[in-house]
C-alpha cells in the first residue's frame, strides 16, 4: 500500500483559554465545541463541511458533536481506546479514513474541565478504575499497597533511572525549568508570569519521591482541536497546510501491568517513534522541535532516550545545559507543555507544533522551523508520535 | 498486622472474584502463588488465560519461593488517596521474585531512605481484613 507521507494535511487548530477555577462554567462537550468552532472557523470551512469525528474517550460522543454543529451525514467515526496518546492515534486514524476516501474533512478534538469539573485523576481513578485499560490490574494488585494514580506510578521509572544511571533530581529539574521559562514567552499557559528557578524546583513540596509538586503537571479545564484534510482540499482552504510526514502507534508489553515489562523504561514511543522516523524519511537531526508529552518530568527524559535522541542513561544529561530550551539543540514543549502550560491531553503539544511549524508562535517561535514532532502517552504509557512538516 | 473489618479499614482492597480471588485466598492460607503454564513452565503475574510463551491454556498455582529482590520504588509523602493519610511518608516497591513475576507490594522493615536495588527480600503475609490478606515483604537476613 502506498505510503501515507504527506498525503494528509493540518489545515486547522483551535483553543479554549486554559483555567484553573473553583466551579466548572460548561461541561466536557461544551468546552469541545468551543475547541472544535474555534479550529473550523481557522481552517476557513463550514461545520457542515466536517463529515468525521475523532473523540477522546470519555469526554464526549461524536454523535452528540454532531448533532451540536448540524452534522447531519456524518461518514465516518471512530475513538483509539489509548487514553491521552489519542491526539495523536487519531490523527493517524483519521488520515488513514480520509486517504481511503470514506471520509473528507475529519475533526479532532480534546478537552474537560480536568481541574474544576470534579473529574480529577485522582478522583476517576479511585471512583473507576476500569476507565483505564490497566484499571484491572491497578484495582486488584496496586491500589491495596497506597499506589493509586499516575504520579506515583510513574515514578518507579525515575526512580529506577535514578538508581541505575545516575540521573539527578537537579536533571528532572532542568525540564520543569526549560518548560517554565518558555511558558513565560507564551501568554496562554497557565505558568505564564509565573517563572521557576532550579532553586524554587528543588524545595517544592514532595509528591511521590522522585517526583514533587513541580514535576507534574498541571490539571487544567481548556480544550483544543483540529481539522485535517487531503493536501488536495488543504491548498485551497485559508491557512498554509502542515503536512503529516511521519505518525506511528505502539504500546509497551504488556501494556496493561507497568511492573512486568521485561524492560520496565520501555513505553509506547519506543515502538511508535521508529515506526514515525521511517515513515517520514528522516533522522532525528532534521527534527527542529519536540512537543514530548509531559505528564511527569522523567517521562520526557525516558521519552528522549526511548526515541532515539541519545543513549539509554545519557537522557539526564542531555537536558542540561539548555538543550532543551528554546535556541538550544532540541527545543522541547516551547509552549511549556503539560507542566507549565496546560493538561489538555497533549492536544495542546499537537497545536503548538503546527503554529510552529506556520511561523505563528510568536514569542516562542522556533526560528525556521521545518519539521517537528509531537508525542502523546497514556494509560500505562501506550505511545502515539506525528512528525509534521511546513 | 490488624484484623479490621472491611468497613473500618477504608482502603482499596482487590476484588475477590477470578483469578484475583483465587491469588488472594492463597495470600490467606500464607503461601505465595503465581500461574505456571504447564505446557512449557514459564512463571507469569498477573493473572492471564493463555501463556505468552506458548499459547497453551493450561496452568497451574505454583507455589514461589517468596524470595526475591527490590526492582524500584517511590515514596508516597503526598496522600493523593486520602484512606492513605495517616501512613505517609511509605515506600511501594516493586518486587522481582526468584521464579521471574515481579509484583508491586511493600517492604515493611526498612525507611524509606535505606531501600537499594537489588535488596534481598522474603514475602510475609498481611491479614488487612477478615477477608483480605495482603502479600508484603521483609528485608531477607535482617
Ligand atoms: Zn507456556
Amino acid at each position: 500500500m502506498a505510503s501515507l507521507k504527506d498525503q494528509i494535511c493540518v489545515v486547522g487548530i483551535g483553543e479554549t483559554p486554559f483555567r484553573r477555577p473553583k466551579e466548572p462554567d460548561g461541561t466536557n462537550l461544551t468546552i469541545q465545541l468551543q475547541a472544535i468552532e474555534a479550529a473550523i472557523a481557522d481552517a476557513g470551512l463550514k461545520n457542515k463541511d466536517i463529515d468525521c469525528i475523532l473523540p477522546i474517550e470519555g469526554l464526549a460522543h461524536a454523535e452528540e458533536i454532531a448533532v451540536n454543529l448540524g452534522i447531519d451525514d456524518l461518514r465516518f467515526q471512530a475513538t483509539v481506546r489509548i487514553a491521552a496518546a489519542a491526539p495523536g492515534s487519531h490523527i493517524m486514524t483519521a488520515g488513514m479514513a480520509i486517504h481511503a476516501g470514506i471520509c473528507n474533512y475529519a475533526v479532532i478534538p480534546v478537552g474537560w474541565y480536568g481541574y474544576s469539573g470534579n473529574i480529577r485523576v485522582r478522583k476517576v481513578m479511585k471512583d473507576n478504575p476500569l476507565v483505564f485499560s490497566g484499571g484491572p490490574t491497578a484495582r486488584d494488585y496496586y491500589y491495596p499497597h497506597g499506589i493509586n494514580v499516575p504520579p506515583q506510578w510513574f515514578s518507579f521509572m525515575a526512580r529506577y533511572h535514578m538508581e541505575k544511571y545516575g540521573t539527578t533530581r537537579e536533571q528532572l529539574g532542568a525540564v520543569a525549568v526549560a518548560f517554565r521559562k518558555h511558558a513565560q514567552l507564551n501568554p496562554h499557559a497557565l505558568m505564564h508570569d509565573k517563572p521557576l528557578t532550579m532553586e524554587d524546583y528543588l524545595s517544592g513540596r514532595m509528591i511521590s519521591d522522585p517526583y514533587n509538586l513541580y514535576d507534574c503537571s498541571l490539571e487544567c479545564d481548556g480544550a483544543g482541536a483540529l481539522v485535517v484534510t487531503t493536501v488536495e482540499r488543504a491548498l485551497d482552504l485559508k491557512q498554509k497546510p502542515i503536512y503529516l510526514m511521519g505518525f506511528g502507534q505502539g504500546q509497551p508489553y504488556p501494556a496493561d501491568d507497568l511492573s512486568n515489562r521485561a524492560d520496565i523504561l520501555e513505553m509506547g514511543v519506543t515502538h511508535a517513534a521508529p515506526r514515525a522516523f521511517e515513515m517520514a524519511g528522516i533522522t532525528h537531526k532534521d527534527i527542529d522541535f519536540a512537543q514530548i508529552y509531559d505528564a511527569f518530568s522523567f517521562q520526557v527524559i525516558e521519552q528522549i532516550e526511548e526515541m532515539g535522541f541519545c543513549k539509554r542513561g545519557e537522557g539526564g544529561p542531555f537536558v542540561e545545559g539548555g538543550r532543551i530550551e528554546l535556541g538550544g539543540e532540541l527545543p522541547v514543549n516551547t509552549h511549556g507543555g503539560l507542566m507549565s502550560e496546560g493538561h489538555v491531553m497533549g492536544m495542546n503539544h499537537i497545536i503548538e507544533a503546527v503554529r510552529q511549524l506556520r511561523g505563528d508562535a510568536g514569542d516562542h517561535q522556533v526560528k525556521d522551523a521545518e519539521i517537528g514532532m509531537s508525542t502523546g502517552f497514556g494509560d500505562f504509557m501506550d505511545g502515539s508520535v506525528v512528525i509534521l512538516r511546513r | 498486622m490488624s484484623e479490621e473489618t472491611s468497613e473500618e479499614y477504608g482502603k482499596p482492597l482487590p476484588l475477590m472474584e477470578g483469578t484475583a480471588g483465587e491469588f488472594y485466598e492463597h495470600c490467606k492460607n500464607h503461601e505465595l502463588r503465581f500461574q505456571r503454564c504447564t505446557g512449557c513452565g514459564t512463571w507469569r503475574h498477573v493473572p492471564r488465560n493463555m501463556c505468552a510463551q506458548c499459547g497453551s491454556w493450561e496452568w497451574e498455582w505454583a507455589k514461589s519461593s517468596g524470595r526475591g529482590e527490590l526492582l524500584t520504588w517511590t515514596v508516597v509523602t503526598f496522600p493523593m488517596q486520602p484512606s492513605f493519610a495517616e501512613e505517609v511518608p511509605y515506600a511501594v516497591t516493586i518486587i522481582e521474585l526468584e521464579e521471574g513475576p515481579r509484583i508491586v507490594s511493600r517492604i515493611v522493615d526498612v525507611e524509606p531512605q535505606d531501600l537499594r536495588m537489588g535488596m534481598p527480600v522474603e514475602v510475609i503475609f498481611d491479614a488487612v481484613t477478615p477477608e483480605v490478606t495482603l502479600p508484603r515483604f521483609k528485608h531477607s537476613g535482617k
